[in-house]
């Protein structure tokens, strides 16, 4: 077990490190407050809301149940907290950070990480000026919904075919980290038109820039979802190797 | 333990590594890259939304996300410890 864990990691950074030899200008963080064009800005909004609000239904579903789970709950939200205040600095020389919300899709499913990552991305916005108000829609879907749909159908298809469960909490946490930027691309692309080539061209262009400086990135998130995984499984709070929910 | 050693040791060279290899790169916020590839793309492009509050110097908005990092890392570290503790009653009884 602890060889084949080793083998993965090993794997993960071999890649990292090839990934060295490819530098290039990158960005990859949120989408900057007033950089979206109203119509966009506010059409993501308006998708975001029902999220949101399904969000709030199953927390309080959630407590209500079990009063209990209000510490994981605070603890999922701690860990998006944390990670999203490391800005990491990647290969292709620049800065980005991880979204941290795996965690919290793993143990609650991803509805509810609409709400912490609305929560965080407020914070960001208001305190930080990282991220803004108009464009939290956008970047709520990309971190806080899309990426944590994908990252928890990458965990349920590694828990059916019986991978080793950290080896599922490291595909979700970097599924949905890489999911997350490759999301915010394309509302850059779709929002600004490369004017000679089109849509499809921006997303490209955007999205070769953004996965290669957040592969690192990911892995790294990846690895630290993994630490925190064992150690709730080492105290109990998640059921060794079966679904918790 | 030896695997969480490990992963930490992996999770610090990944941070590292990036600073013995130059590429020229200043490690500079993404965002204003961000906003010079976007003023390529749209160069009449107006930002049509301010931030309400922006932090006075690179100081204070490092230390506003220091402090994002520590009030994550506390509930962390306390609901582990929290548990740690139960852990050992447990054992016990």
């Amino acid at each position: 077990m602890q060889k084949s864990l080793e083998k993965f990691s090993l794997t993960g950074f071999v890649i990292a490190v090839l990934l060295i030899l490819a530098p290039q200008e990158a960005f990859a963080m949120h989408i900057m407050e007033g950089f979206l064009p109203p119509m966009w800005a506010i059409g993501w909004w308006l998708i975001f809301l029902p999220f949101l609000g399904a969000g709030i239904v199953r927390l309080r579903h959630i407590v209500q149940q079990d009063s209990n789970q209000k510490v994981l709950l605070a603890l999922c939200c701690a860990f998006i907290f944390v990670l999203s205040a490391l800005k990491i600095p990647s290969v292709t020389g620049s800065c980005s950070h991880p979204t941290g919300v795996a965690l919290a899709v793993i143990l609650f499913g991803p509805s509810v990480v609409a709400v912490m990552g609305a929560i965080v991305l407020l914070f960001q916005a208001l305190m930080l000026a990282h991220g803004g108000i108009t464009t939290l829609g956008a970047n709520a879907m990309s971190m806080a919904v899309i990426g944590p749909m994908v990252g928890y159908l990458i965990w349920r298809i590694s828990c059916k075919a019986g991978l080793r469960k950290d080896v599922g909490v490291f595909l979700c946490a970097f599924f949905a980290d890489l999911v997350t930027y490759a999301v915010t691309s394309v509302q850059l692309g779709v929002a600004f038109p490369d004017p000679q080539l089109g849509m499809t061209a921006a997303i490209v262009k955007f999205m070769g820039i953004f996965c290669l400086t957040q592969i690192p990135i990911a892995i790294a998130e990846g690895l630290l979802t993994v630490l925190i995984y064992d150690q709730l499984v080492k105290r109990r709070l998640v059921h060794a190797w079966s679904f918790s929910q | 333990m030896k695997r969480t050693y490990l992963l930490i040791t992996l999770v610090i060279a990944l941070f590292v590594m990036p600073f013995f290899i130059d590429h020229g790169g200043e490690y500079g916020g993404s965002d204003d890259q961000a906003e010079a590839q976007i003023l390529q793309i749209a160069p009449h492009y107006q930002p049509w939304f301010e931030s309400i509050y922006e932090p006075a110097s690179g100081e204070i908005e490092s230390l506003l996300f220091t402090l994002q990092g520590c009030l994550g890392t506390a509930v962390i570290f306390y609901v582990l410890g929290y548990y740690r503790r139960g852990r050992n009653e447990n054992a016990e009884s």
